[in-house]
């Protein structure tokens, strides 16, 4: 109903006293269905209001993984960075993970493709589940892991030497695939990162010459020449302009369709944006996971709460 | 869901100007309660004391009201575009936000009431003033409940003054056979007759626009939207 603004004293009374029958319940009340009536017809149909997308009516313990981890610690030496994390990780759709530096999120992803054992003195235990099947099982061929569970880095890096298309065929090559039509595979993962229309013309060009931007799309590329079902990627963007932060968020978003993407950010922005589901790491340990929305606007646990709106230290 | 009822004085953030724009938001939005409340006092006193003089000055105030909504508005775009706030951050700001639309609304159900105490001033004595003190003593002390209520972050206080508004609705509802009672015993009374009426009704949406804030401080502290839960909500 509507409140009167503030009027003259001289104003004329007539007006106001309909106002004031109007607002008897049963005047009004009639009045609402006559306007009810009046512009929409019984009959009329509804539109639908709840249709959400599909992950909103997903919580945490609904989750489908691709991943999952249990019980993992890891650590670099006598150093233990994650202290017992499990965490399921949706399939096809986007997880983030934020906390302040040192809190083990990078060292969780790593463990994700078991690039963490390459470190000199870091060891893991515990369970990181792919489909399943625990990719630390004595069995398991860790080079096979990362064919599957594929990794984007913080700093764009090509390969110095290599052109464009050597670039985005690296993965391939490194990992033996035979490739019986590497031109139209190197199309498709350029053409996946939205890159093709800029680079077709100069494939044979040195990767560095191109821009930061276009470097890290490039090493994108390169991670999904191999087909991989799972994309890690560490803090992505942080190298990045905003022009060239906003198109790989915009990847990020068309590659959800087809990938489960797993995302390292210090950029809580960035989560917000891009993340279905976010984790708050903090020492090692998992603080907070939950519907991303939430996470943002109404987190359950202090420390959470105290990091995203910087009451930290 | 466990729920954090967060006391937001208590935690500083490490970036000492952000915490500084913060306490001026806050500190704008009490000051403009502050004003209401002063208003809706004197609009109070000049129904009650028939002071016609008191009536037109509070009047004349509102555009303070007015000038500390803008003042509101403008801090809390600076805020959300400079600091992109989240949690209870983001929720304090949008609940200032919401909240000054409600005190100005006030402040403006003031300038009526006292608009319509200035016309019944002009004739020798009220026909009845009815339930109209007690409906304003409950709204008032709603609007100041609502009031302690931000400030202090107690989403439990707020939620007392939203079970409030009901008696301020049952008492509007009494003014109005009585008033009509009045008029048809003595036509003479009905123009005046008609003032009280619109002076019950405008103190009968002040509580509604006090419950409104009571539900925003609800949300602010708890992030729980408690808005249209029932059929007694009218706001």
């Amino acid at each position: 109903m509507n409140v009167e603004r503030p009027t003259n004293l001289t104003q004329k009374t007539a007006k106001k006293m309909d106002v004031d029958a109007e607002s008897s319940p049963a005047i009004r009340s009639a009045n609402d269905k006559a306007r009810l009536e009046a512009v929409e017809p019984a009959s009329a149909p509804q539109p639908e209001l709840n249709s959400k997308p599909r992950w909103d009516e997903v919580s945490v313990s609904e989750i489908t993984p691709k991943m999952r981890t249990e019980g993992l610690h890891a650590s670099f030496g006598a150093s233990e960075v994650l202290k017992g994390i499990s965490l399921p990780i949706a399939e096809k759709l986007v997880t983030a993970i934020i906390g302040p530096s040192g809190c083990g999120k990078s060292t969780f992803i790593r463990c994700l493709n078991r690039m963490h054992e390459v470190v000199p003195g870091a060891t893991a235990k515990g369970k990181v589940l792919l489909d399943k099947q625990d990719i630390y099982d004595r069995d398991v061929d860790p080079v096979r892991v990362r064919g599957r569970v594929g990794m984007v880095f913080q700093k764009p890096n090509p390969f110095p030497t290599m052109s464009i298309r050597d670039n985005v065929l690296a993965g391939l090559r490194l990992n033996g695939v035979k490739m019986a039509d590497p031109d139209g595979q190197v199309e498709r993962a350029l053409r996946q990162v939205a890159l093709w229309e800029e680079v077709k013309d100069r494939l044979a060009k040195a990767g560095t010459s191109l821009s930061g931007g276009q470097q890290q799309r490039m090493c994108i590329a390169r991670a999904l020449a191999l087909e991989p079902e799972v994309l890690l990627m560490d803090e992505p963007c942080s190298a990045l302009d905003p022009i060239a932060t906003a198109r790989v968020e915009e990847l990020i978003h068309e590659l959800r369709e087809s990938y489960t993407i797993v995302i390292v950010t210090h950029n809580m922005q960035q989560a917000a944006r891009v993340a279905n589901f976010t984790a708050f790491f903090y020492l090692g340990q998992l603080v907070e996971y939950n519907r991303t929305p939430v996470i943002f606007t109404r987190p359950n646990e202090q420390r959470t709460e105290d990091y995203i709106t910087g009451r930290f230290g | 869901m466990a729920m954090l009822e967060y006391q937001m004085a208590d935690r500083r953030h490490t970036d000492r100007e952000y915490e500084n724009e913060l306490a001026q938001l806050r500190e704008r939005v009490l000051l403009m309660g502050a004003r209401v409340e002063e208003m809706m006092t004197s609009s109070r006193r000049a129904f009650s004391e028939r002071d016609g003089d008191l009536a037109r000055s509070t009047i004349r105030n509102d555009h303070q009201i007015d000038t500390l909504e803008m003042e509101i508005d403008e801090l809390c775009l600076q805020v959300l575009a400079r600091r992109q706030p989240v949690a209870s951050d983001l929720r304090f700001i949008t609940t200032a936000l919401k909240l000054v639309t409600d005190l100005e609304r006030i402040g403006d159900l003031c300038v009526n009431m006292c608009e319509r105490v200035a016309e019944l001033c002009e004739d020798p004595t009220y026909p009845t003033q009815g339930p109209i003190p007690r409906i304003g003593e409950a709204a008032q002390s709603m609007l100041h409940d609502a009031l302690d209520a931000f400030v202090a972050g107690d989403a439990n206080k707020a939620e007392q003054v939203v079970q409030r508004d009901h008696m301020v609705d049952a008492y509007y509802a009494q003014l109005f056979p009585e008033l009509v009672a009045h008029m048809m015993s003595d036509p003479t009374v009905v123009f005046r007759s008609t003032r009280m009426l619109s002076i019950g009704k405008y103190i009968e949406r002040i509580a509604d626009h006090a419950t409104n804030i009571g539900e925003l401080v609800v949300f602010m502290v708890r992030g729980q939207d408690v808005r249209h839960m029932g059929p007694a909500s009218n706001a």
